[in-house]
């Protein structure tokens, strides 16, 4: 255990601290076409300083320093102090990066990485269908070799901000005759070819939050060859890493939720008395605050374990499912605080801080869900992390 | 900056696992049962032959001067193995609290702490819950009243008593100290006890000792924690190994999704409460600023959370786990009594809620 900062690392602070008092980050940094310019030059600008990208090796378009934990953590410290999103939370840079970077070919990674990570080119994640969601492996959306392309035919449900993306990293089945598994490739589709139709799904959250859903709608649409990412056939290992990336990239900052919870019950009164008074409040606050630290310094173990280049084990399998179940138990709190005044939403009168409580009530059970259920999770833990049994196979009916 | 344990660190987890393992397996513990103390001096011997005993004790009085962290470890080696031993006074908050408090007769009994030959209990349940009117008075010089629930005190040759929260003194358990009576708990490889003073004379008195006593809680806060986090271990594992074996319907039970699942929360709950307390027990020494609210937090954490896992690794056994014959009950029983032993949950958030001014201060 060694958490000393040593004279360096005060500099590099320094450093940072200048860099965001300096620099003003844009005021809306999302994924839509309007956000681009802001967004872009904002993320260049971080990839020059080292603030994002930092471990891409240059010729792709990234920093190209070497993994530095204490770093990363003073950098997340500082934008998280000045309330700045340090990059682009979306499934791009957060999962198809890596994927690239372990099984894109050179071409690839020159291509599309550089972009991806200065938000040029926004991606959606193609893989569930109508149905197959937990039970991807049995997705259906076909893709026929046709010269130099593959044509695809099909639907794929559930797609986050498949109406902002310009590409899709999506799932397909290449050999309907292989054996479930073994039949899938993976492939980078442009969203603008001929043939695809999105529609968009409302969510439960509403106009709240700026997440969106979408049914994608495949008719002989082509893609080139070139595009298969792996060998084709192999998409079923490389759809595992990038779903390994997304389970461990929702670190969601616990600790900036428990202030923000914590602010609230200061603030909301009942009865003229802060909720903070309540010993009832209080004690389940600081039971999420116990929680809240747990997975950040859980989180650091694991910061650790991926720049050693060490397994993190059942103790990395475990991250998804406790952090969304925490983010959830947090708004949940935040609701209770404000009793019936918590069922308030669509900015009408009387509601706190803009709905934030109430969708991310809503979002965090989202992600509870997506990405793989808390019950799948479960399984994956059971058996790749305990060594218990598989289920068996079904019977055939 | 490397967020994990040392190779150091974890030859020390190994090594006291095998060393318990052989020597002081769950067999042995049940014989324990049946003896007056289950503090039994030949175990403490042993666990002070292998440098143990003073694991917190500076390097120039008889001990290894080791960190917390270390010392975290060999509790949480000890809550898996259900090894009852005197560490947690005598090993853990004895010495911190003579070491922060200083003076010659501290640094006496340090030396005899850190070989082993002198083993001491503390006294501190009235700190932070006073029952039966309990709580210890001086009067001319000689303590009055009693202490409850006294931890590692029956087998012990002094006692640490805390008589307020700025001061505590030390006495003698010989025919001149207080009356010890051990009392019966559901977790019979801890000694807990009642002590009657009736006017004892004190060795040392220590006064202007508040940081002592706090360091000393919270020391003895992050060990229990770690303690319980061994047990758990143990549990789980027990448990995952059972669901290997064990058959029903014709199949293995942890085939069964309701099994499994678990298994996987257990787990889920363990891993990073781990992560926790190394990160607790090194602020110890290396942030102690940071140590006040992390020590209420992980022990109250790891209580919450070891009550569930002790209880759902007992059904992953089914009717067998809730047998005597089937040994878990032990680790049940002990993660049971831990989490009252130096401050149940509540008062631990309590105290939380105090630290950052979210509650009015007592
Ligand atoms: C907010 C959000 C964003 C998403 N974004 C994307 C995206 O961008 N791209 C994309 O491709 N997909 C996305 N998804 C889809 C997501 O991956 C699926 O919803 C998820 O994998 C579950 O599949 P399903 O909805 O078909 O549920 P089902 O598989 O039908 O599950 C229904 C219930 O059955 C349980 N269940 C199913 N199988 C088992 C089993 N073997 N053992 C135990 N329980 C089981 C589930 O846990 C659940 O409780 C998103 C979903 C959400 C909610």
């Amino acid at each position: 255990m060694d958490l000393e900062f040593d004279a360096s690392y005060d500099d590099f602070r320094s450093e940072v601290r200048e860099f965001l008092s300096k620099n003003k980050p844009p005021k809306t940094f999302g994924m839509s076409e309007e956000e681009k310019p802001s967004r872009v030059g904002w993320l260049s600008l971080l990839i020059e300083h080292g603030y994002w990208a930092r471990t891409v090796p240059k010729e792709y378009g990234g920093y190209g320093d070497s993994p530095d934990l204490l770093k990363t953590v003073i950098m997340d410290e500082e934008f998280n102090r000045v309330g700045v999103a340090r990059g682009l939370n979306a499934q791009g840079p957060s999962m198809l990066v890596p994927t690239l970077l372990t099984h894109g070919s050179e071409e690839q990674r020159k291509k599309w990485i550089g972009p991806t990570m200065r938000g040029e080119i926004i991606w959606c994640q193609g893989y569930s269908e109508p149905g197959s969601g937990s039970d991807l492996a049995s997705l259906q959306t076909s893709a026929v070799e046709d010269g130099d392309d593959f044509i695809l035919n099909g639907q794929k449900i559930w797609t986050s901000t498949a109406d902002m993306a310009q590409m899709c990293f999506i799932l397909v089945r290449t050999e309907p005759d292989a054996k479930k598994h073994a039949g899938i490739s993976y492939i980078l589709m442009p969203m603008d070819s001929p043939g695809i139709e999105i529609q968009r799904l409302e969510t439960m959250s509403g106009s709240i939050g700026e997440n969106s859903f979408n049914q994608v709608f495949l008719t002989d649409v082509r893609v080139p060859r070139a595009n298969v990412v792996g060998k084709r056939g192999e998409g079923w290992k490389i759809a595992n890493t990038t779903l390994k990336h997304e389970r461990s990239s929702l670190n969601s900052n616990a600790e900036g939720t428990l202030v923000r919870l914590a602010n609230l019950m200061q603030k909301e009164t009942i009865g003229g008395v802060p909720a903070m008074a309540s010993p009832l409040y209080r004690d389940r606050l600081m039971k999420l605050q116990a929680r809240a630290l747990t997975m950040k310094h859980h989180g650091m173990r694991m910061l650790t374990c991926s720049l050693k280049g060490e397994p993190a084990g059942v103790a990395g399998l475990i991250v998804k499912l406790q952090n969304c179940q925490l983010s959830f138990d947090m708004a949940a709190l935040a609701l209770d605080v404000m009793g019936e005044l918590g069922a308030l939403y669509d900015h009408s009168k009387y509601e706190r801080e803009r709905g934030y409580w109430q969708a991310l009530s809503m979002f965090s059970l989202g992600l509870i869900i997506g990405g793989g259920t808390a019950q799948i999770q479960k399984n994956i833990i059971a058996e790749h992390g305990l060594g218990l049994p598989r289920e068996p196979k079904p019977a055939k009916a | 900056m490397d967020f994990g344990l040392s190779e150091e660190h974890l030859l020390i987890e190994q090594s006291l696992r095998g060393f318990l393992a052989e020597n002081v397996p769950i067999e042995r513990v049940r014989e324990l049962r049946e003896a007056d103390c289950p503090n039994d001096r030949s175990i403490w011997s042993a666990l002070a032959e292998l440098g143990f005993a003073g694991v917190l004790v500076p390097e120039g009085q008889s001990g290894s001067g080791l960190s917390l962290l270390d010392a975290a470890l060999a509790a949480q080696a000890l809550g898996h193995g259900a090894t009852p031993s005197p560490f947690l006074a005598s090993g853990i908050m004895a010495p911190t609290a003579l070491a922060a408090a200083g003076g010659s007769a501290a640094d006496a009994w340090l030396e005899g702490i850190g070989s082993g030959d002198l083993v001491m209990g503390v006294a501190v349940t009235e700190l932070f819950s006073v029952r039966e009117d309990a709580g210890v008075q001086q009067r001319d010089g000689a303590l009055h009243g009693s202490a409850m629930m006294a931890i590692d005190a029956c087998n012990a040759d002094l006692l640490l008593v805390a008589i307020d929260s700025e001061t505590f003194a030390v006495v003698k358990t010989d025919a001149a100290g207080p009356e010890i009576t051990r009392l019966a708990t559901v977790d019979a490889t801890r000694c807990t006890s009642e002590v009657v003073f009736g006017g004892v004379q004190p060795e040392a008195v220590f006064e202007d000792a508040g940081e002592a006593i706090r360091r000393m809680l919270e020391a003895g806060r992050i060990a229990l924690a770690a303690d319980v986090l061994g047990a758990c271990e143990a549990m789980i594992e027990q448990s995952v190994a059972y669901a290997k074996e064990r058959k029903q319907f014709g199949r293995l039970i942890g085939s069964f999704q309701a099994v499994k699942h678990m298994c996987s929360e257990m787990i889920a709950e363990l891993e990073p409460a781990r992560s926790l307390l190394w990160y607790s027990a090194h602020s110890f020494d290396a942030m102690p600023d940071e140590t006040p609210l992390l020590a209420c937090h992980v022990l109250a954490h790891l209580s919450e959370i070891g009550r569930e896992i002790a209880s759902v690794s007992t059904q992953v056994h089914g009717g067998i786990g809730w047998t005597d014959e089937q040994n878990l009950h032990f680790w049940f029983k002990r993660i049971a009594n831990a989490r009252h032993l130096l401050g149940g949950p509540e008062h631990l958030r309590d105290q939380a809620a105090k630290l950052q001014g979210f509650a009015p201060a007592a």
